[in-house]
C-alpha cells in the first residue's frame, strides 16, 4: 500500500511537469489550429535562464528561487512572443502544413543554437529553492515534489482565471471560436496570438525549472523528450482543451511511473504510448475533447 | 597567365599529397560534446598528450603522427558515419575508440570490413573484440569487472541481497549487469529487485521506489555517470539509504558534481586511479597537467588513451609498415607492454587482462580503496 501511495506520488509529480508543458501545446492550438514543436526547446531555454539566474542569488533560498522562476518565466514569455512575432505571423494565412514545418525548423534551430551558445554537455542545476524530506507513515516526500505539485496547480488555476474571468481571456477564447468574427467585433487578434504564446512559454519555463529542480542534470536537447510526452499528454486530453491538458499529463506521468516501478520496467514508455492509442482508439478527440465548447 | 596560374594549382595540390605522405594519420573517434562528453574529453587529452610526446621523440618510421579526431556527440549512428570518413577519406591506418562499449560495437564492423586495425581504449563489453580480428582493446573485459563488483558486493559490503538497476539501450550496461548476476547468484546471493531504464531517463523514482519496497542491502547500478548521479539523489530522496555501486561508467567529474552527497558511501571500480602513489602513475598525472592546465585531472579514461596510442605506435615500430594486416598482427602479439594503468598483454580474444581498482565515495571525494588482480 505505501508502495502504491509512493508511486502515486512521484507519478503525480511527473505528470504535473508534463501538464505544464501539455497547457503550451493546447492554448497554441486552441487559438491558432497548429502544433508549436518549438514549445519544447523554450522548456529548455527556461531551464538554462534558471541555471544563469540561479548562480546570481543565493542557493536555498524562497525569495532567490521565486525570483529565478519568475526571471525564467518573464525570459521564456518573451522569447515565445518574439518567435511568434518573427516567425510565425508571416506565415499565419499560409497553409497550416508551412507552419508545422517552420515549427519544426524553429525547434532545431533553438537546440542547435543551445549546443553552440550553453555547450553540448550536461550542466548541473543549482539547488535553487531550499529542500528537505518528510516522512508521514512509510511515505518519504522531498520538498521539490510538493512544490512541483504546488506550483503545477497554482499556475493552472491562475490559468483558468485568466481564460475564464479576464478580457484578455474572452478575447482568447472569442479568437479560438472564431478569428474572423472575432476581429469583427473588435479583439486585435495580434495581441490575443501574442499573449497566448506569452503566456505558453511563460508555462513552459516554469515547467523546465521544476523540472530542472528534480532531474538537475539539464542539456539543449532536455526538451525533447518530455516535449513529445506533453505532447502526447496534450492529444490524451483533448487539444485545444486546458482541463483535458491538465489531466493528460497527470495520467501518462502516472501510468508511465507505475509501470516503470512494475516488472515491465523495460517497456514503460512502450506500454505508456500502447495505452493512449487504446485511448484514441474509442475517444477520438481525446479524454475531454469535443463534448466541452470552450476552447482556447 | 592562366598557364601560370594552373601550374601553380597543381605544384599546390602536389605539395599537399607530399605532405600527407609525410605523416602517419591515425584517426580518433571519440563523444567530445554531448551527455557522455566527460568520457571523449578524457580519453582525447590523454591520447593527445601520448601523440605529442611521441611526435617530440622523432615520430614513428622516420614519420610524424598525425591525429584526425571526429565528434560523435554522444549519439548513436555518428560513430559509423565518423569511422567511414576516417577510413575513406582521411585514409587513416589505424583507428581508436570509444570509450563506451555501443559506440565502440557501432564502429568495429566497418573497421573489420575495411581492415584498418581499431584499439578500443575503455570499451568493455566482450562483445566489441569478438566483432572480428581487427578489433583490439587495452582494458579489462566486463566478466570481470562484473565478478570484481560481486564479490566485493559479498566480501566488503556484506550485501545478501542487491537490487539491479541498469539500462536497456546500453550495451555496456546490458552487459555488465548480466555478468554481475551470474556470479552474484552463483556465490549464494539473491538479486531482490531488478529494474530497467533507457538512455537519457532523468525520472528513475519509479524504479527506485521498487527497490526499496523489495528491501535490498545494496544496489548495483552499471550504467554512465550521468544516470548513476540522478540515481543516487533520488533514492537519498526516496530515503533508500543503502550503498550504491557500479562500474568504470561511473568515472567522470561531472559525477560528484551531478551527485553530490547522496553519492557518499558509494563505490564504483575503474581502470586507473590517479591516488594511486606508483611512480609511473605520478609522472603521468604530472605530464597531463603540464599540458592541459593545473585544474585537469587525469581519469581512468584519460590513462586509457594514453596507453591506446603507445600501444599502437610500438606495434607500427614492430611491423615496420602501417599496412593493416601487418599492424594487426603486431598488434596481436603486444606482450608485457608497461604503460600508465598497468601491464598490456593482448590474449587470443585480443582483450587485455588488467588489474581493477575500487573507489569509494567519502565526503564527496574519491578514495582508492584497493585494487584487484585478474
Amino acid at each position: 500500500m505505501s508502495e502504491f501511495l509512493q508511486q502515486l506520488l512521484n507519478g503525480l509529480s511527473l505528470g504535473a511537469i508534463y501538464a505544464l508543458i501539455a497547457l503550451g501545446y493546447t492554448m497554441v492550438y486552441g487559438v491558432l489550429r497548429f502544433i508549436n514543436f518549438a514549445h519544447s526547446d523554450v522548456f529548455m531555454v527556461g531551464a538554462f535562464i534558471g541555471y544563469y539566474l540561479g548562480k546570481l542569488v543565493p542557493e536555498g533560498t524562497l525569495w532567490g528561487g521565486l525570483l529565478v522562476l519568475s526571471g525564467a518565466m518573464i525570459g521564456c514569455a518573451l522569447l515565445g512572443m518574439f518567435i511568434e512575432r518573427v516567425v510565425y505571423r508571416p506565415l499565419r494565412h499560409g497553409p497550416t502544413l508551412n507552419v508545422l514545418i517552420t515549427a519544426i525548423g524553429v525547434s532545431l534551430l533553438l537546440e542547435y543554437t543551445g549546443q553552440i551558445v550553453f555547450g553540448a554537455a550536461p550542466r548541473t542545476f543549482p539547488q535553487i529553492f531550499p529542500t528537505a524530506n518528510y516522512h508521514v507513515g512509510s511515505l518519504t516526500i522531498s520538498s521539490n515534489q510538493v512544490f512541483v505539485i504546488g506550483v503545477a496547480i497554482l499556475l493552472m488555476i491562475a490559468l483558468q482565471l485568466i481564460v475564464f474571468k479576464t478580457k484578455i481571456g474572452t478575447a482568447m477564447r472569442a479568437v479560438s471560436l472564431n478569428p474572423k468574427a472575432a476581429q469583427l467585433v473588435g479583439v486585435n487578434n495580434n495581441v490575443v496570438i501574442s499573449f497566448t504564446f506569452g503566456l505558453g512559454s511563460a508555462l513552459a519555463a516554469a515547467g523546465g525549472i521544476l523540472y530542472a529542480m528534480n532531474y538537475p542534470s539539464i542539456d539543449p536537447l532536455m526538451g525533447v523528450m518530455p516535449g513529445l510526452k506533453a505532447f502526447v499528454a496534450a492529444i490524451l486530453g483533448g487539444i485545444g482543451n486546458i482541463p483535458g491538458a491538465a489531466l493528460g499529463g497527470l495520467l501518462l506521468g502516472t501510468v508511465e511511473t507505475f509501470i516503470g516501478g512494475s516488472q515491465f520496467s523495460t517497456y514503460k514508455d512502450a506500454i505508456a504510448f500502447a495505452i493512449l492509442i487504446v485511448i484514441l482508439l474509442f475517444k477520438p478527440a481525446g479524454l475531454l475533447g469535443k463534448f466541452t465548447i470552450e476552447k482556447v | 597567365m592562366k598557364l601560370a596560374s594552373r601550374l601553380l594549382l597543381t605544384l599546390a595540390v602536389l605539395a599537399l599529397a607530399l605532405r600527407a605522405q609525410d605523416t602517419i594519420k591515425v584517426g580518433e573517434y571519440a563523444s567530445l560534446t554531448g551527455k557522455e562528453a566527460s568520457f571523449g574529453q578524457q580519453s582525447h587529452k590523454g591520447l593527445t598528450l601520448a601523440i605529442e610526446e611521441l611526435n617530440a621523440a622523432g615520430g614513428v618510421l622516420g614519420k610524424k603522427i598525425e591525429l584526425i579526431t571526429e565528434d560523435n556527440q554522444t549519439k548513436p549512428g555518428e560513430s559509423a558515419t565518423a569511422v567511414k570518413k576516417l577510413i575513406s577519406r582521411d585514409k587513416v591506418v589505424a583507428l581508436i575508440g570509444e570509450v563506451a562499449s555501443g559506440r565502440s560495437l557501432e564502429a568495429a564492423p566497418i573497421a573489420q570490413a575495411a581492415k584498418i586495425p581499431m584499439i578500443a581504449p575503455a570499451a568493455t563489453n566482450p562483445k566489441v573484440t569478438q566483432t572480428g580480428n581487427y578489433i583490439f582493446r587495452v582494458c579489462f573485459i566486463d566478466p570481470f569487472q562484473g565478478t570484481v563488483m560481486a564479490k566485493f558486493a559479498q566480501t566488503d559490503l556484506k550485501a545478501k541481497k542487491v537490487a539491479v538497476l541498469s539500462s536497456v539501450s546500453n550495451a555496456y550496461s546490458v552487459g555488465l549487469a548480466k555478468f554481475f548476476k551470474e556470479t552474484f547468484t552463483a556465490n549464494g546471493g539473491i538479486i531482490v529487485s531488478e529494474k530497467n531504464f533507457s538512455e537519457g531517463d532523468k525520472d528513475f523514482r519509479a524504479q527506485l521506489t521498487a527497490v526499496k519496497a523489495a528491501g535490498a542491502d545494496a544496489v548495483f547500478v552499471p550504467s554512465y555517470y550521468t544516470e548513476a548521479a540522478l540515481i543516487a539523489r533520488q533514492a537519498r530522496d526516496l530515503g533508500i539509504n543503502v550503498p550504491f555501486f557500479g562500474g568504470d561508467g561511473w568515472v567522470a567529474d561531472q559525477l560528484l558534481e551531478i551527485g553530490g552527497e547522496a553519492l557518499n558511501g558509494c563505490y564504483y571500480s575503474t581502470h586507473f586511479s590517479p591516488e594511486n602513489q606508483d611512480p609511473v602513475v605520478q609522472t603521468f598525472v604530472k605530464k597531463f597537467k603540464a599540458r592541459w592546465g593545473a585544474n585537469e585531472n587525469p581519469d581512468a579514461f584519460a590513462a586509457l588513451g594514453y596507453d591506446a596510442a603507445y600501444v599502437l605506435v610500438d606495434a607500427i615500430k614492430r611491423a615496420g609498415s602501417t599496412e593493416g594486416p601487418k599492424l594487426r598482427n603486431a598488434l596481436a602479439l603486444t606482450k608485457n607492454f608497461a604503460g600508465v594503468t598497468g601491464v598490456t598483454n593482448i590474449d587470443a580474444n585480443r582483450d587485455a587482462s588488467k588489474p581493477a581498482a575500487i573507489i569509494a565515495i567519502k565526503n564527496g571525494k574519491l578514495e582508492f580503496l584497493k585494487t584487484v588482480a585478474p
